[in-house]
């Protein structure tokens, strides 16, 4: 299965796990797996409008990117620039 | 998620891009034909002023505009009613999650002015000085309220709180009390005290730094019409007209597609103009008055009422061995957003140490409200701040070790592989060639003298994709005219041009370039994150593949082959049978089009992902008058990785202006306010940025690591520009004058009281 690791801000969110198991085919999946097993998280990920770094690359929005099974996976903040 | 296949387009000739042909647009700025946003006018045109508030804080206990609705010449008075009030809600405008509770109060006060200058009013009437004393009118009450400016005192339980609502996010548990913390956010990993443990010289030090302007020579300036059938029109200068679109439609309750929204060309942006102020004012008074209102904000107004980027309060801790190596990196960084959440703290704590490969790293960070305009995006939001402290302790570790600073990064550099503070792998990046680069120029070397000094430092912008279109129309004559949706704010009409022409294989003259209007394209997000020749140029590139696609088909047809056998090279479609010789011209086809299948458009939508980070090393040279405090700055190498640069003189370009905005920050730029939270200098005279006499010429290296996730191997280079300076220049001066600065700016008095301080020690 994919390794999601957190940060220190999500890991307040998420019972202080650094690292969470999952099994998301896609980032549609995993932001909808991640919000049913931690509601605490739910809102944030809405709110923050969160990227997904797949195996080292920055997804924006990217719903149907693919998650491979030995994917590691970051959720970092969407990155808008100026 | 674009689905392009990575040709190993970078291993071929490149015949167009690389090069420096002169800019399409070029002949029209020089000739002052090129339309800005103030230079529309239609019949009929109204003129839009807005009426702001004196105070810092205050709450509006009632505004009386019957006064001026009664003076003559007087079309349409609006308040806040006149926009839709809208709930504490994060929903996407455009790409962005937006709050438009927020957004909304800022465009114009509701409950409170949150600081001087925030709009309460607006009029529209016949001309400039009937609209001037229709404001003298406005009867606003106001109850003055405490106020607070500084991000430190913000966040004291006591402090004057401006949001009732604003609970901090990122702690927990959820704090009782309402304050001015917006949000906490931090990032990190290892053991910190085993790596401070570890460490043979640890450095630690606070710095503050001002908010300052991005500092475009065009004021905001707009030319709205809305008719009776409730369609409209919006003309303005902006990096974004797809998200004035998102945010007008939505704060005048309007569906997207009633509004077109067309982008002038732009006198400079730096990330200020990509949210709205002026532009659903103009289209509310619009409305009202069922006439064109044309609004251009004053230099005051842009200083008063415009986003600055953030003022900062930062802490850094680093610890090394003696030879060289970090073994820990410890940051707290406090931004200024302004009136409003959303400073760029989190970028600027995801970039603060980035440059480095780090085992044990921490940033935490803080977003605090303060009674001063709303922070709009500056140029890599956040980073330079964060950089300037971190290089500068970065500078100051490696001379306790006695090491040479641009070594010290050399041991320390992130690559290829190495985990970035904010969790993922790097892929390649180029900071170690910019090392490279630096310590091999000739500036590294040159001598200097008394009251001299010389400063290092690096920094990293990560660049963006996101949802970007492009059209090429093929004219009957084989002309293409192309279509793109991102304003060109640092010369990307040519750069997309070029790489249109590459493709096709055809001379750049062909390629007409045009940004196009809310109707003409589909969604684009704006012109920032350094994003545009990345983005906008993958979406050129495959409109260029798909009007290949549909021409080798034709050809194919008129030939009476399979496809396989017709390649595109070179402008033209070639037969590659085995029999005999054929070809036809893009020309030669498009004479032809509507016999063999009618017009040839080509066509790309893709959310663009993908882009490379972009790193830079810069040094200076600088010499200080130890008698006025006055620093010149001698000489100045920017030394950046652009992936491959489409056009190699817009890319130093952009490395030219990032360091020179840098300079001003560096050295003079600050807001300065007045006790009662009144800004003292809002305009050019008193609000110093750098002139041409303050600047020597700008060196330049262009390093070229390939973003292996473009065809020619692109990345931005817009933003990169601006981090490194401030870093460069204190170091510079701390190694001229024996003192660190850690104080932005270091102006003439800052440094000649530094100066005097060490004297009398």
């Amino acid at each position: 299965m994919a390794r999601l690791i957190l940060s220190g801000t999500l890991q307040k969110l998420t019972g202080g796990e650094p690292v969470v198991e999952i099994d998301a085919q896609n980032v549609k999946q995993l932001l909808r797996m991640l919000s049913e097993r931690y509601p605490a998280l739910a809102p944030h990920l809405e709110q923050d409008s969160f990227a997904v770094a797949i195996d080292g690359e920055i997804f924006q929005d990217a719903w149907f990117a693919p998650i491979g099974p030995e994917s590691e996976i970051h959720l970092i903040p969407a990155i808008r620039g100026g | 998620m674009n689905d392009m296949t990575i040709p190993d387009l970078v291993a071929r000739e490149l015949k167009i891009v690389g090069t420096r042909p002169l800019r399409p647009d070029g002949v029209d700025k020089v000739t002052g034909r090129a339309k800005f946003g103030a230079d529309m006018h239609v019949p009929n045109m109204l003129i839009g002023r807005v009426l702001r508030s004196p105070h810092a804080h205050a709450r509006i206990k009632s505004i009386d505009v019957s006064k001026a609705q009664a003076l003559k010449g007087v079309k349409a008075v609006i308040t806040s009613a006149d926009l839709c009030d809208l709930p504490s809600e994060f929903i996407p405008a455009g790409e962005m999650m937006v709050n438009f509770k927020d957004v909304t109060r800022n465009v114009m006060a509701r409950e409170k002015a949150l600081y001087e200058g925030h709009a309460v009013a607006a009029v529209a009437a016949v001309n400039e000085v009937v609209a001037a004393q229709a404001l003298a009118l406005i009867d606003v009450d106001y109850e003055v309220l405490p106020h607070v400016m500084d991000v430190a005192k913000a966040m004291e339980p006591d402090a004057p709180v401006l949001h009732d609502d604003m609970y901090t996010i990122g702690v927990e548990p959820t704090p009782s009390k309402p304050s001015n913390i917006a949000k906490r956010v931090e990032f990190g990993f290892g053991d910190l005290e085993a790596g401070f443990t570890a460490a043979d010289v640890v450095v630690e030090r606070e710095f503050t730094t001002k908010p300052v302007h991005q500092g475009y020579i065009e004021p905001h300036a707009c030319l709205a019409s809305v008719s009776e059938d409730g369609q409209a029109e919006l003309w303005c200068t902006t990096q974004g007209q797809f998200i004035v679109r998102a945010f007008c439609a939505k704060l005048l309750g309007m569906e997207v597609s009633q509004l077109r929204v067309t982008a002038s060309e732009i006198g400079g942006g730096f990330g200020g103009k990509t949210v709205v102020y002026i532009e659903p004012l103009a289209l509310a008074l619009s409305r009202k008055a069922c006439q064109p209102v044309k609004m251009v904000m004053s230099r005051s107004e842009v200083f008063l009422a415009s986003g600055p980027t953030s003022g900062a309060k930062i802490w850094v801790k680093v610890g090394a061995t003696k030879d060289g190596r970090i073994t820990a990196a410890d940051a707290l960084l406090k931004y200024q957003a302004g009136a409003f959440q959303g400073s760029p703290v989190q970028p600027g704590a995801m970039c603060a140490f980035a440059p480095y490969d780090l085992e044990n790293v921490r940033i935490v960070g803080f977003d605090v409200v303060v009674n001063r305009p709303k922070v709009a995006a500056y140029r890599a939001p956040g980073a330079p701040i964060a950089e300037f402290a971190v290089e500068s302790v970065i500078d100051e570790v490696a001379l306790e070790i006695g090491m040479d600073p641009v070594e010290f990064r050399l041991k320390n550099a992130a690559k290829e592989g190495t985990r970035a503070p904010f969790g993922p792998k790097l892929g390649p990046i180029g900071l170690v060639q910019t090392l490279e680069a630096a310590r091999a120029h000739a500036h590294y070397r040159a001598p200097l003298k008394t009251n001299q000094g010389r400063g290092v430092a690096s920094g990293f912008w990560f660049n963006i994709g996101g949802e970007t279109c492009a059209s090429l129309n093929v004219g009957e004559d084989g002309s293409v005219a192309m279509v793109v949706g991102t304003p060109d704010i640092g010369g990307s009409r040519a750069s997309l041009s070029m790489m249109a022409a590459e493709e096709l294989g055809i001379s750049l003259e062909q390629v007409h370039p045009t940004v196009g209007d809310t109707s003409s394209l589909g969604f684009n997000f704006l012109t920032g994150g350094s994003r545009v020749t990345f983005s906008s140029g993958m979406a050129v590139i495959e409109a260029a593949r798909d009007v290949i696609e549909q021409l080798r088909g034709r050809a194919a047809k008129i030939w009476e082959v399979p496809i396989e056998e017709v390649e595109w090279a070179e402008g033209h479609a070639r037969y590659i049978g085995s029999g005999e010789a054929k070809s036809l011209s893009l020309a030669d086809m498009a004479k032809t089009a509507g016999k063999t299948g009618g017009p040839i458009i080509g066509n790309a939508a893709l959310n663009v992902t993908g882009a490379g980070p972009s790193l830079a090393t810069h040094l200076v040279d600088v010499e200080v008058d130890p008698e006025t405090g006055r620093v010149t700055i001698l000489r100045y190498t920017a030394i950046q990785d652009a992936g491959k640069a489409v056009h190699p003189s817009y890319v130093e370009g952009q490395m030219q202006g990032g360091a020179v905005q840098g300079i001003g920050w560096a050295l003079n730029e600050e807001y300065i306010y007045d006790d009662n939270g009144c800004m003292e200098n809002p305009g050019f005279l008193d609000y110093r940025i750098p002139v041409c006499s303050d600047v020597p010429m700008i060196d330049t290296v262009i390093v070229e690591v390939p973003n292996p996730r473009h065809p020619y191997g692109v990345r931005g280079v817009g933003e990169t520009p601006i981090v490194p300076p401030m870093a460069a220049i204190a170091n510079a001066l701390s190694h001229a004058t024996g003192v660190r600065f850690t104080d932005l700016p270091m102006s003439p008095p800052r440094v000649l009281a530094a100066i005097d301080g060490q004297q009398r020690a």
